[in-house]
C-alpha cells in the first residue's frame, strides 16, 4: 500500500529513548487520541505544524529530529 | 478505534438500515396503484426521526462500550469518549466535503424531476435518497481515511 504522506518520522525511536514512553503517554502530552499518534508513527497522517512542534517539544529536540521529508531530485 | 470513527460507523449502519426499511416499505406499495396515492409522507418522517434517534442512542452506546472496554482490557480510557483531535477534524471535513458534492449532484437530479413535472412522490423520494447517499458517501470517505490515512 502506498503511504499517503512522504513525511517520515522518528517518533518510535524517540519514545524508546525517552524511557520507553508509551503512545498513550505521548498522546496525553499533546492532547490527541492514541490512534492519532499511531497513524503519525505509521506515516498514515501528517500532523499540523503546531502538533509537530508539540511532539518535538515533548522530546526536547528540534523539529527536524522528529520529522523528515525527502529532498526533491533536481 | 477512535471514538469519532465509532460514531461514523454508527451513523453509516443506522442510515443503511433505516433507508433499506423505508424503501422496502414504500417501494412495496408501487404496484398497489398510482404513485400519487401512496402515503409515503408518514414513513419518510418516521425514517428521518428514527435515523436521528438511533444515531444518538448508538453513539451513547458506543461511548458506554468504550468505557467498559477500557475498564476490562485496560486499553484506552474513558477520557477517549467524545475526544476529538485535529485528525478527526481533518477527516470529518474531507468526508463532509465529498458528501456535499455527491448530494449536490443528486439535488440537480431532483431539480430535473421537478422541472419535468414528475409526481411529488418521485421528487420527495429522490431528495431523501440524495441525502442518504450523500451521508453514506461521506461516512465511507471518513472510514477509508481512518483506515488508510491521507
Amino acid at each position: 500500500m502506498v503511504k499517503p504522506t512522504r513525511v517520515s518520522n522518528s517518533i518510535r525511536s524517540l519514545r524508546f529513548a525517552a524511557g520507553e514512553m508509551t503512545q498513550a503517554e505521548l498522546a496525553d502530552r499533546v492532547h490527541v487520541t492514541r490512534q492519532t499518534i499511531i497513524a503519525i508513527e505509521q506515516g498514515r497522517y501528517s500532523p499540523s505544524l503546531e502538533m509537530a512542534f508539540q511532539i518535538a517539544n515533548v522530546f526536547g529536540v528540534p523539529l527536524h529530529d522528529v520529522f523528515h521529508y525527502p529532498e526533491e531530485e533536481s | 478505534m477512535p471514538f469519532e470513527e465509532k460514531v461514523t460507523w454508527v451513523s453509516a449502519v443506522v442510515s443503511v438500515f433505516v433507508s433499506a426499511v423505508y424503501f422496502s416499505v414504500v417501494g412495496g406499495q408501487l404496484d398497489s396503484g398510482p404513485v400519487s396515492e401512496i402515503a409515503y409522507q408518514r414513513w419518510m418522517l418516521i425514517a428521518v426521526v428514527a435515523t436521528i434517534a438511533m444515531t444518538i442512542v448508538g453513539s451513547i452506546m458506543a461511548g458506554i462500550g468504550t468505557g467498559i472496554s477500557a475498564e476490562i482490557t485496560g486499553k484506552g480510557s474513558v477520557d477517549d469518549i467524545g475526544l476529538k483531535d485535529e485528525r478527526d477534524e481533518h477527516i470529518n471535513r474531507r468526508g463532509e466535503r465529498v458528501g456535499y458534492y455527491v448530494a449536490s449532484v443528486g439535488a440537480l437530479g431532483v431539480l430535473a424531476l421537478a422541472m419535468l413535472r414528475f409526481d411529488q412522490f418521485w421528487i420527495a423520494n429522490a431528495l431523501y435518497l440524495t441525502f442518504v447517499v450523500g451521508g453514506l458517501v461521506s461516512s465511507a470517505v471518513k472510514l477509508v481515511a481512518y483506515r488508510r490515512g491521507f
